[in-house]
C-alpha cells in the first residue's frame, strides 16, 4: 500500500444510520414524552443535520405539529480562538425560553468534548435550562479532554486521535453514512 | 475564514470578500446584543489599547463597548493629560503601552497616515479610528451596514455624500467602501469644500445639494469640521445652512423617501435641521447601535493566530 493512503472503513451504512436515528429519537420521546417542557438544540455547523432529523423524527413520534426546536452557534466561546485561524460564525436561532426547560443538546460526533463545554457555556447565556442532556451519533470514547458523557449515543468507537470519523449527511454530501479514515 | 489585512488601516486595502465577511460576522454579533446577556468571552485572553491623540464620544465609547462585550481587556488613554504633552514620540509612547502586554491598539491620530507609520514600527495589530483628513474605516463600515440592513444589497444603490468633502475621513473612507460594494456615489456641497481632483476617484460632483437629494437613495449628510479649515471657505454657518444644509422642506419636495445618514457629532441647524436628523426617514441611531457590532467584528476577525497573520503580513 502507498503510504499517505486513507484506508476508509465504513461503521453505519445507510439502513443502519436510519435505525439508529429511530432508536435515538424514541428514547428521547421515552424519556421526555409530550415534549411540552423540552427543547432540542443542534449545535452549529455539522450538528444540524442530526438535529433537523430527530427534531423531524420527535414530532411524527408524538403527532405533534411543533416543538421547540433551535439551533447554537458556539464560535464566540470556544478556547482556541487565538491559536487556531478566526472561523466565520454561523445563525444561533433560539426562538423560545429555556427557562426551566430541560434541552436537549445535539451533536453528531463527541470526541474532546470542548465543543460541549463551549456549548454549554453558550447555552446559559440564553437562560437558566432545567438540566441539560447530550445526544450524540458517534461517541469516541477514550479521546475526552473534559469530564463530559453523552447520555444517548447512537454508536460508540475507540479511536485513536490521528483517525477521523466523518458523518456524511443526504442533504449537503449526497449519502447518509458515518465513516471511520485512518492515515496509513 | 481570516481577513486578508493583518490591520484595520484602511478600507482602500480591504478586498470586497473582506468586507462582506465583517458584515456576516457584525450580523451574529448583533444578535448577541439583543440578548439578555450581551457579552461573550470569546477575547478573554486579548488585551486592547484604546490610544486617542484626538477627541472622541462616539467612536471611544462605541470601540470601548464593543471590546468589553468580546471580553476583552481594555486600557484607554488620551493625548491629553499624558506623557505627549511632555514630548514623548508616537512609536514611544505606543511601545511604552505595548511593552505592558497589549495585543491589539484602537488608534485615533490628527495627522493622516499615522496608522501605516504605526504599523511599520510595531508588531501588534492597529485599528484606525480616524487619522487626519484621510479614513475612518469603522465609520464607512458601519455607514455601509446601515444602508445594507435597511435597502438590502447595495449593488447599484444611489449614495450622496453632503457636506465637507474636504476635511472628512469619513467622505474618504465611504467613498471607497461603497465603490467596493458597487454602489454609485456623488458628492456635493460648496465648490471650496470639495476636492478638485475628487471625480479620479469614480464619483459624481454636483454642486446644488437639491438636485443631488434628487438623484440619491441614500444622503449621508457630513459635518463642517470648522476645526480644520484653517482659512475661511464660505462665508458664514447661517449661508451654509439656507444654501448647503439639509431640511424638512427640501426632503418633502422630492417624489420619494430617501434615507437620511449621518456620522456625528451633528450641528443641528447647520448641515441638517433637526426636524430631518429626528424624523423617520433619519437612520442615525442605528447607525451609532451598528457601530458596536461592527467593531466586534473587526477586533473579532483581526484578532486570531498570530504567527500565521504575521506570515501573511
Amino acid at each position: 500500500m502507498k503510504p499517505n493512503a486513507l484506508l476508509v472503513k465504513t461503521l453505519l451504512n445507510n439502513d443502519q444510520l436510519q435505525i439508529t436515528l429511530q432508536r435515538l429519537a424514541h428514547q428521547l420521546v421515552e424519556n421526555h414524552l409530550s415534549f411540552r417542557d423540552t427543547a432540542i438544540i443542534g449545535i452549529q455547523p455539522r450538528g444540524i443535520y442530526l438535529s433537523n432529523r430527530i427534531a423531524e423524527m420527535v414530532k411524527a413520534i408524538i403527532g405533534k405539529k411543533k416543538i421547540d426546536y433551535g439551533k447554537l452557534d458556539i464560535t464566540f466561546y470556544r478556547d482556541d480562538v487565538q491559536t487556531r485561524d478566526i472561523k466565520a460564525p454561523h445563525d444561533t436561532i433560539i426562538p423560545f425560553s429555556i427557562e426551566n426547560k430541560s434541552v436537549i443538546l445535539i451533536d453528531d460526533v463527541l470526541h474532546t468534548g470542548r465543543t460541549i463545554r463551549s456549548a454549554m457555556d453558550a447555552l446559559v447565556d440564553y437562560g437558566r435550562p432545567k438540566n441539560v442532556e447530550l445526544l450524540v451519533l458517534v461517541d469516541r470514547r477514550f479521546s475526552r479532554e473534559l469530564p463530559i458523557q453523552p447520555d444517548y449515543a447512537g454508536y460508540t468507537v475507540d479511536t485513536i486521535i490521528t483517525q477521523k470519523v466523518i458523518v456524511y449527511w443526504n442533504e449537503k454530501d449526497g449519502k447518509d453514512e458515518v465513516v471511520l479514515i485512518d492515515k496509513v | 475564514m481570516p481577513l486578508s489585512v493583518k490591520h484595520l488601516l484602511g478600507i482602500k486595502e480591504l478586498t470586497p470578500q473582506d468586507i462582506e465577511q465583517i458584515f456576516q460576522t457584525a450580523d451574529e454579533f448583533k444578535q448577541v446584543l439583543q440578548r439578555p446577556i450581551k457579552k461573550v468571552p470569546t477575547l478573554r485572553d486579548t488585551t486592547v489599547a484604546n490610544i486617542f491623540f484626538e477627541n472622541s464620544t462616539r467612536t471611544r465609547l462605541s470601540f470601548e463597548l464593543a471590546e468589553k462585550r468580546l471580553g476583552a481587556d481594555v486600557v484607554n488613554f488620551s493625548a491629553s493629560g499624558s506623557s505627549v504633552s511632555k514630548g514623548e514620540t508616537l512609536i514611544d509612547t505606543v511601545n511604552n503601552i505595548l511593552a505592558m502586554k497589549v495585543d491589539m491598539v484602537v488608534m485615533r491620530h490628527s495627522a493622516s497616515g499615522a496608522p501605516w507609520f504605526l504599523a511599520r514600527h510595531i508588531d501588534a495589530s492597529i485599528i484606525n479610528a480616524g487619522d487626519g483628513t484621510n479614513e475612518h474605516p469603522t465609520q464607512a463600515l458601519l455607514d455601509a451596514f446601515s444602508i445594507r440592513e435597511k435597502v438590502g444589497s447595495l449593488k447599484g444603490k444611489r449614495i450622496a455624500i453632503i457636506g465637507d468633502i474636504m476635511h472628512s475621513r469619513v467622505a474618504l473612507s465611504n467613498i471607497f467602501c461603497l465603490a467596493k460594494l458597487g454602489a454609485e456615489v456623488m458628492v456635493s456641497g460648496p465648490p471650496t469644500l470639495i476636492p478638485k481632483h475628487i471625480h479620479s476617484l469614480g464619483v459624481r460632483v454636483e454642486y446644488n445639494v437639491k438636485k443631488a437629494l434628487e438623484w440619491c437613495d441614500v444622503a449621508n449628510v457630513l459635518r463642517i469640521q470648522l476645526e480644520r479649515q484653517h482659512k475661511p471657505l464660505f462665508s458664514t454657518l447661517r449661508e451654509y445652512a439656507l444654501f448647503y444644509g439639509v431640511n424638512k422642506q427640501m426632503l418633502d419636495s422630492l417624489k420619494k423617501e430617501i434615507i437620511i445618514m449621518h456620522p456625528g457629532p451633528i450641528n443641528r441647524g447647520v448641515e441638517i435641521n433637526s426636524d430631518v436628523a429626528d424624523s423617520k426617514q433619519s437612520i442615525i441611531l442605528d447607525q451609532v447601535e451598528n457601530g458596536v457590532a461592527i467593531r466586534m467584528a473587526v477586533i473579532y476577525l483581526l484578532s486570531g493566530r498570530k504567527d500565521l497573520q504575521d506570515s501573511i503580513g
